[in-house]
């Protein structure tokens, strides 16, 4: 059975890429473009890895990411977070609430579905 | 008259009476004889005239000897009281004059005595009523001077020739800051009288007095203008001019703030790079992706080739312009991090603040646990300060925290600080939702938010729960850029009532310029350098060196301790053990130190524009001279010398070695025999010399050269 990738990101535009990308790269994918909606989906899609955007509006990734490690049937999901910003100081938060990993925007293609490949293989 | 040519007058005057009483007497007597007699008279005198030798003889030495008892007892002695009271009087009021001369001198040794200790007790009542009419003046000046040294930024002031009456330590760090041994010594320029055209650029300065001249006018605010200077070690230097006035309004000298912008400007710098960057590397890329989308869009039926070379371009153009943001980011990562407001401070200081803070607003104790002591953040620390506040606040008011406990160290080129406390777990949004609100703490309110705080900083800040040796508890993990330790200024201990710091003399405003000529001007407004050297033999032409120089300011009768020059200097030979066991300089702390060549340009630009002082100053100036070739530079201002002056005034005494002196003058001896330790001794004996040599009359310059020529010691030639 294929894995579950969810996209969160408020832009449409990268939700789009990404979203042929991944079903491209032969994963089942779902988006969501906040964070209320992000937690909701987590819910009910029970995605194996979550491709996080860090800037959202009113809940941010950071918090998303941090309450997903606080629900402990959770935890073996992975997070991946993306951010337009990237300083050391957000990749160290990011990680420090529990993302698998932190990648900046713009960011490659095929970089990013290795990077996913990985993590979940790992899994 | 010398004391020996007036001995030899005595002694002939007296013998010559001695003489022309039996002589006028035979030749009365021979006069009333007649012609018979008088020849019989004759050859009795011609028969006895051995004897008549002899008793010439006898009265030659009875002159002698009572002419010796005289003065002994009489001349000399009163002499040697003059002498003595003249000390009294001018140097050492506690010395009591003593005599071998005769009774009546040492009746009026005793009366002198107690006519001296009349004038001492007068002398102390005086002293501590001056003292008590200072005290408050001093009072002010050692305010000013506490707050001048916990200025950050560097301040000199000079009067209108340039001169500088007043400085602060920042200001002498400023100019020492990332100097190298060849800049070094101009640092050593900071100091009390001396020309800030050695440190500034003159025109710059005369720019800037003119230009705040003409904005001046009496009773408005005063004006001030701004430059950038580069020092000698290349910082930049950004300061402030401001004029002060006289009691008669007119501009009468400068005020210059001193504040160090290298880094800034660097950042400056580096910032314009990173938008020149930006703006040059994304344009054309820019340019060509849309050009081909547009196509893409504008023209679906094109071929498929066209179509693929067009999506090719977006594709590799896009690729490009992601690697230049990446590259550009990298390199000037530094810029984006570095905020204006933002200042290095310790992180123990920083959460002592903020121990304060929230003592005060809330009466929560705060513990600081695990702080690391060698820990700089980069803060904006009014604005962290208040941000911590507030978060305390929220903590206090919603969940009843009542007490915090903060801990902070080092994390790659961040800092982490912890601000942690027990039991109640906050609300997991509760963080987010403060990060966007206003802060508030007690009465203050900014419309600042919390992570606006962070983002000046390039900070963050995130919840987490903790457990703690079994108890629960939560923190808030703040992430800052980590500072850079800054070397704090020489502190100024507090100064007690009679020592005031000497960088400061507002009696130089008095200074009246290079309108006299040298020569004339007096010996108590010059500005001197004491100096001494330490050598490792007392035969400089047979190839004896200079192992250390010392050296110490003088400027307007103040010994200037701040104000030192000291140097080891390698002689490239061997040591004598005679001059070691003199001045206790092994060959190991003479080892690596710079030679001679490179030490005296360093002395010389310390020593320039005063006249120099030194003690038995033939034999130091000698080693100069002898260096001059070699090392570039020739001493040619005027050189006093205190043994000369000490034997100028007292030439009744024999003994002028620097310690003998110091006895008389009731001066103690410390640091003897180190070229330092003997400098200072050397400038303090010559202002207990300065009043002495003005009771003799010589009150200039020229006067003082003139007596040092005259006396004996001179003539000596090393």
């Amino acid at each position: 059975m294929a894995k579950k990738v969810l996209i969160v990101d408020d832009e449409l535009n990268i939700v789009a890429a990404l979203e042929f990308l991944l079903r491209k790269s032969g994963y089942d994918v779902m988006a969501a473009q906040n964070g209320d909606e992000a937690l909701k989906r987590v819910e009910s899609f029970a995605p194996d890895l979550v491709l996080l955007d860090v800037m959202m509006p009113r809940i941010s990734g950071y918090e998303v990411c941090r309450r997903m490690r606080e629900r402990a049937d959770w935890k073996h999901i992975k997070i991946i977070m993306l951010s337009a910003k990237g300083r050391e100081a957000e990749v160290s938060k990011g990680v420090s609430l529990g993302a698998d990993l932190y990648v900046t925007k713009p960011f490659s293609n095929k970089e990013l579905v290795g990077k996913i490949g990985e993590l979940l293989a790992g899994a | 008259m010398k004391a020996r040519s007036k001995f030899i007058l005595w002694v002939a005057a007296l013998y010559a009476a001695l003489l022309a009483v039996p002589a006028a007497l035979g030749v009365l007597l021979a006069a009333g004889l007649p012609a018979g007699e008088q020849e019989a008279f004759l050859a009795i005198v011609a028969e006895r005239a051995p004897v008549l030798a002899f008793a010439a003889l006898i009265l030659l030495f009875v002159s002698v000897g009572a002419v010796k008892w005289l003065f002994d007892q009489y001349l000399t002695a009163v002499h040697a009281l003059a002498e003595q009271t003249g000390v009294v009087l001018g140097a050492n009021a506690a010395l009591r004059v003593t005599t071998q001369g005769g009774r009546e001198v040492a009746e009026a040794a005793a009366a002198i005595n107690r006519l001296a200790d009349a004038h001492r007790a007068l002398r102390l009542e005086f002293e501590l009523r001056a003292k008590e009419a200072g005290a408050r003046l001093e009072v002010e000046r050692n305010r000013l001077a506490a707050l001048m040294s916990e200025l950050s930024e560097g301040v000199l002031v000079c009067n209108a020739e340039g001169r500088i009456l007043l400085y602060n330590e920042r200001a002498k760090a400023l100019f020492a800051a990332g100097a190298t041994s060849a800049t070094r010594a101009v640092a050593a320029l900071v100091g009390l009288g001396r020309s800030v055209f050695a440190l500034i650029d003159r025109d710059q300065i005369a720019h800037a007095l003119e230009k705040l001249q003409r904005l001046h006018q009496p009773g408005a605010v005063p004006p001030s203008t701004r430059f950038v200077i580069a020092t000698a070690a290349g910082r930049l230097l950004k300061t402030r001019a401001a004029p002060f006035v006289d009691s008669a309004g007119a501009v009468a000298g400068i005020v210059l703030a001193l504040e160090d912008v290298t880094g800034l400007l660097d950042q400056e710098a580096a910032r314009r790079g990173l938008l020149q960057a930006l703006a040059a590397g994304v344009r054309a890329p820019t340019a060509n992706i849309r050009a081909a989308a547009e196509n893409l869009a504008a023209y679906p039926d094109m071929d498929a080739a066209r179509r693929e070379q067009f999506v090719q371009i977006v594709a590799a153009e896009s690729k490009g312009l992601s690697q230049q943001l990446d590259v550009a980011l990298r390199e000037y990562a530094d810029a984006l991090k570095a905020h204006l407001a933002l200042e290095d401070m310790r992180a123990v200081d920083l959460l002592g603040v903020v121990r304060q803070r929230i003592g005060a607003l809330l009466g929560m104790p705060c513990e600081l646990e695990a702080v690391d002591e060698e820990l700089w953040l980069r803060v904006d620390s009014f604005a962290f300060v208040q941000a911590i506040a507030f978060l305390a606040t929220r903590l206090h008011d919603g969940y009843a925290v009542q007490r915090l406990r903060f801990s902070a160290r080092a994390a790659g080129g961040h800092a982490e600080l912890d601000m942690g406390w027990d039991g109640s777990a906050v609300a997991s949004e509760a963080l987010s939702l403060w990060e966007d609100e206003p802060m508030r703490a007690g009465a203050e309110q900014t419309p600042l938010t919390l992570r606006d705080v962070l983002e000046r900083h390039g900070g963050e800040v995130w919840y987490q729960a903790t457990e703690l040796a079994g108890a629960r508890g939560a923190q808030f993990r703040f992430l800052l850029p980590a500072g850079e330790a800054v070397t704090a200024p020489g502190r100024v201990a507090a100064a007690p009532a009679e020592s005031r710091p000497e960088y400061y003399d507002f009696d130089l405003f008095r200074e009246s310029g290079a309108t006299r000529a040298l020569q004339e001007r007096r010996l108590s407004e010059l500005v001197y350098t004491a100096f001494d050297t330490e050598t490792t033999g007392l035969e400089p032409s047979a190839g004896d060196e200079i192992i250390s120089i010392g050296a110490v300011r003088i400027v307007n009768g103040r010994l200037l301790k701040n104000e030192v020059f000291e140097r080891l200097v390698d002689p490239r030979r061997a040591l004598s053990r005679a001059s070691a066991a003199i001045h206790g300089i092994g060959a190991d702390a003479l080892q690596g130190q710079p030679v001679i060549e490179q030490v005296l340009p360093s002395f010389h630009r310390f020593c320039e524009d005063s006249v120099l002082l030194a003690h038995n100053a033939a034999f130091d100036m000698r080693f100069l001279q002898l260096k001059e070739t070699s090392s570039g530079v020739r001493f040619t201002q005027p050189v006093l010398d205190t043994l000369l002056l000490s034997a100028a005034v007292h030439p009744n005494h024999a003994d002028h070695r620097l310690e003998a002196i110091a006895a008389r003058l009731g001066l103690r001896l410390i640091g003897r025999h180190t070229a330092l330790g003997d400098a200072l001794l050397t400038g303090e004996i010559f202002l207990k010399l300065l009043p002495l040599l003005a009771a003799r009359g010589v009150a200039t310059l020229g006067e003082a050269l003139a007596a040092s020529r005259e006396t004996y010691y001179a003539r000596l030639q090393y």
